[in-house]
């Protein structure tokens, strides 16, 4: 077999193994708590046989094993059970039919930053390496660092009093809904995409220069100087090919670190992603919201990771071009 | 560096802590001076907070949200209590919140990492895999999991009130999981050297080689490190509070004071962002000085 073919298809096992083992803690999370979750839930005054009802009427009162292949199973299809939230009443509501809306808008949003975000900073990030040292350099090492310490809502919420109070170019909360056109809805998610785009931005900006750095250091590229190769040869057919896994790597990171700030970001804006609707499940203890939530976000973070890791094996001069 | 120039001299006429402290402090940049003063006015704050604060920490001293006025320079917030009072309360809770966190988190993470690269075998073996699986889900949306599994505060409402134990012991462990993993990466390079061979050797036992030979040599990694799981963790719990499953009313915290005032931005007032650049520049402060940090201990985390 080809050693790419091979480093790709382990990478990919390994990739699977992950996340199984996190669907597993993510739905053991509610075995954990001593004691049981309904017990703590109903409070301690709660008879044997209120608790022995509510987890008869949550289907708690099965093994959990059985529960955790039924749920990992229905979870593939894209069916996450029904919420506990109006379980009292005859209407139950149905996790996915809640998520999947919510689920299209965060990637809308995330989409957005990432269009923005990922050739401004891989561009910035490469001059800044290239001219190491320059007070260009200077200036984007110090606001860059800057930037990073700052928490999310610090960001949005200068962002909302410049443009959306004082200038009122923006409403300072992005409804949408469902019937909303495009044109509108990208308008009403200006202002939160463009504070996840300053939020990544900082982080991946430093992650390419840095990476472009180490690059430029190694002994091939002082070769290729040395032997008279132009400076555009030098970057297009000695440091370009070797580059694209660090690129990579950094992309991913900072997309997977977007999967994250959206969480906050949402919840400044009012914005109807599945970041609020996590947050709002874990405010009512809403427990299958909260894991179909927390399952959406971990695959996405370890398939993104696991993509960055294919990219850099696929682009490996060394594995491409075996001995 | 250049000690091949300098003449031979008394090994143990060393440079005193102080000296070298203040030689140091004579070299450092601009912007880890800034830092530093900045911490120090932050630590005093905390300390001092009673002191300081023109009001008690729930005192209701107006009517709800007051605009700036002589008697409450920053205004007050939804149930009257004075924002500036609040402000300063605010870095003794939130501050001396995270910093326990963060000592726990070293305290579990860097002993087992130590143990584990000490020992090898199965307890490196179960830690590592067990750990790999957790640093595959992102710190926020786990410790929000927890949350809602846990509960917001703590299991004894009766005897600890609001203090947040869970979120305590949730993000400690969670972030464990990171200083795991670098407390592990160094001790493993320390455990190979010589020094600690020749202490073996010698005869010397567990706990001599562990704080006399390896801690010693992997403390200026951890201490980087230990600045920045700080800004991590205060930043993650100034996110949860402000998405209100984090540090519980009627507890002074940054995060949740910015929560609590947001709908005052659309009114043109800018009372969320005292609370929320209260946070920003600390976090900025502490990244200066554990950069500057990084620059004076070798190139170990060089880049990011």
């Amino acid at each position: 077999m080809h050693p790419v073919l091979r480093t790709v298809l382990q990478r990919l096992g390994l990739g699977i193994v992950t996340l199984l083992a996190v669907s597993v803690i993510i739905f053991s999370s509610l075995e954990m708590l001593p004691g049981g979750y309904a017990e703590n839930i109903l409070g301690q005054s709660a008879t044997p046989e209120t608790v022995a009802a509510f987890k008869r009427d949550l289907g708690l009162d099965r093994p959990a094993t059985v529960r955790y292949f039924e749920w990992i199973g229905k979870a593939v299809q894209g069916d996450f059970g029904s919420s506990y939230s109006g379980l009292s009443g005859s209407l139950k509501r149905d996790v996915s039919a809640t998520i999947a809306p919510r689920l299209y808008n965060t990637f809308f949003l995330a989409a957005i930053a990432a269009l923005i975000a990922v050739p401004l900073a891989l561009l910035l990030g490469a001059m800044a390496a290239l001219y190491r040292n320059s007070w260009f350099d200077r200036i984007v090492n110090s606001v860059t660092l800057t930037t990073i310490a700052m928490p999310e809502f610090f960001i949005a919420y200068i962002l909302v009093y410049v443009f959306a109070v004082k200038l009122r170019l923006f409403y300072p909360n992005s409804t949408v809904s469902i019937g909303t056109p495009f044109l509108e809805h990208l308008y009403r998610a200006a202002l939160p995409a463009i504070t996840m785009t300053l939020v990544i931005i900082a982080h991946m900006m430093r992650m390419t220069r840095a990476a472009i750095i180490n690059l430029l250091a190694s002994p091939y590229i002082e070769m290729a100087q040395l032997k008279g190769v132009s400076k555009s040869d030098v970057i297009r057919h000695h440091a370009l090919p070797n580059a694209w896994a660090p690129i990579a790597t950094v992309i991913a990171f900072n997309l997977a670190y977007l999967v994250v700030g959206v969480v906050v970001v949402e919840v400044v804006f009012v914005y109807p992603g599945i970041g609020q609707l996590m947050v709002d499940a874990v405010s009512s203890r809403d427990m299958p919201v909260v894991q179909a939530c927390a399952l959406i976000f971990a695959a996405t973070y370890i398939l993104l990771n696991l993509l960055a890791d294919i990219v850099s094996i696929v682009t490996n001069p060394r594995l491409l071009h075996p001995k | 560096m250049n000690t091949a120039s300098a003449p031979l001299r008394n090994v143990k006429a060393r440079r005193s802590v102080m000296e070298s402290i203040r030689r140091n402090l004579k070299t450092a940049p601009l912007t880890a001076w800034f830092g530093m003063i900045v911490i120090l006015i932050y630590a005093f704050c905390a300390i001092f907070a009673p002191l300081l604060a023109p009001y008690g920490e729930s005192q209701i001293v107006g009517g709800a949200y007051d605009l700036p006025n002589s008697l409450t320079w920053l205004g007050t917030d939804q149930i009257g209590r004075d924002l500036l009072s609040r402000l300063i309360f605010g870095a003794r809770n939130t501050i001396g919140i995270a910093l326990i966190t963060t000592l726990l988190s070293f305290l579990v993470g860097g002993s087992l990492g130590v143990a584990a690269a000490l020992q090898r075998g199965w307890l490196d073996q179960g830690v590592s895999r067990v750990v790999d699986a957790f640093l595959a889900i992102p710190v926020l949306i786990f410790a929000l999991m927890m949350l809602a599994v846990m509960g917001k505060s703590n299991p004894w409402p009766e005897v600890f009130g609001t203090f947040p134990l869970n979120l305590i012991i949730i993000l400690a462990l969670l972030d464990a999981t990171r200083v795991f993993r670098l407390a592990r990466a160094v001790a493993l390079n320390a455990a190979v050297m010589d020094y600690v061979e020749s202490a073996r050797l010698r005869g010397e036992g567990m706990s001599w080689i562990v704080f006399k030979e390896i801690v010693p040599n992997i403390l200026p990694p951890l201490i980087t490190e230990f600045g920045l799981r700080f800004c991590f963790v205060f930043l993650t719990i100034a996110a949860l509070s402000f998405l209100g499953v984090g540090i519980q009313p009627p507890t002074a915290d940054w995060g949740s004071m910015v929560s609590e005032s947001k709908q005052l931005i659309s009114f043109g007032r800018p009372a969320p962002l005292y609370p929320a650049a209260a946070i920003a520049l600390l976090t900025v402060a502490v990244n200066f000085v554990v950069d500057w940090f990084l620059h004076k201990t070798s190139g170990l985390r060089d880049g990011h």
